[in-house]
């Protein structure tokens, strides 16, 4: 059965999380563990990239939430990018756009932290 | 296959998170069956995940013996109706208020999204709280003229 899963590949200053399968209650503390490492590092700058992502339930969008905060106190965003129109809707309904760089692509999302 | 018109499903399931993934696959299958569209068939899973993620969440305590919760679909002509019923602490309903999104994620806090979610994703949410008796969310969607033949509505303006 398809769970979770995140892999991290750091570019430089910039860490990419890439999170397949489903994110819901039960396996976004598994999300939260990663993004905490991440700031316990002193890496505050994240792309989320959510091409295997198959499904968000609201648990899912509260982590980036809990965290964006801090992460931004710190000169750093948290860019999310190669969302399925179905992952898509659910962060649109909850007005998710106006708060977060959300873009088509990786490779755009790390340009956007250079420039 | 044509599904029948009138049914009902039930899963009795303890309530844990870890069953989540069970639950959805229940009923997007079930959405599936009767005929509704993709779409209808994700919004309805997401809508039953945010009410038995709140029953996981808050329902019961460590004291509590029976932690079950019920997940029933009831098919008839016009509606799809899914009651997520628990028998834990309830809470009160005039308590609940559609958040305003905008300020509450301009303030950056985490959860209560659920509901909102449910009241958006669904055509009607109710609440029937007894609180350690039994506590049930209820939401229906209607089927509309874009599912299969069969299961035409008029009930809702189409």
């Amino acid at each position: 059965m398809e769970n979770f899963n995140v892999n991290r590949i750091d570019k430089e200053d910039i860490s990419v999380l890439y999170i397949s399968g489903f994110l819901d209650a039960h396996t976004a503390p598994e999300l939260e563990e990663a993004i905490q490492k991440l700031i316990d590092g002193q890496r505050y700058k994240l792309v989320i990239n959510f091409k295997d992502l198959s499904y968000i339930s609201s648990a899912g969008l509260g982590v980036f939430m809990g965290f964006i905060e801090q992460i931004r106190e710190h000169s750093g965003d948290i860019k999310m990018s190669n969302m399925t129109p179905k992952i898509f809707r659910v962060f649109d309904l909850l007005g998710f756009p106006t708060l977060y760089d959300i873009v088509e692509d990786e490779t755009l999302a790390i340009i956007k932290f250079r420039s | 296959m044509k599904p029948k018109l009138k049914a009902e499903y039930k899963l009795r399931i303890p309530s844990d998170t870890d069953n989540l993934e069970l639950i959805r696959s229940f009923v997007a299958k079930v959405a599936e069956k009767v005929g509704f569209i993709p779409d209808d068939i994700c919004k309805i899973e997401l809508a039953c995940d945010e009410a038995c993620t709140n029953v996981m969440k808050h329902a019961y305590d460590q004291s509590s013996k029976n932690t079950s919760l019920d997940v029933i679909i009831k098919i008839d002509y016009q509606k799809f109706t899914l009651v997520v019923t628990d028998h834990g602490k309830g809470f009160d309903p005039d308590t609940i208020k559609m958040p305003n999104v905008k300020e509450y994620l301009a303030e950056l806090k985490v959860g209560g999204l659920g509901i909102y979610l449910m009241r958006t994703l669904m055509d009607e949410v109710d609440y029937d709280i007894k609180p350690g008796v039994q506590n049930q969310v209820r939401m229906v969607k209607y089927f509309l003229d874009k599912k299969k033949p069969g299961l035409v509505n008029t009930a809702k303006g189409v």
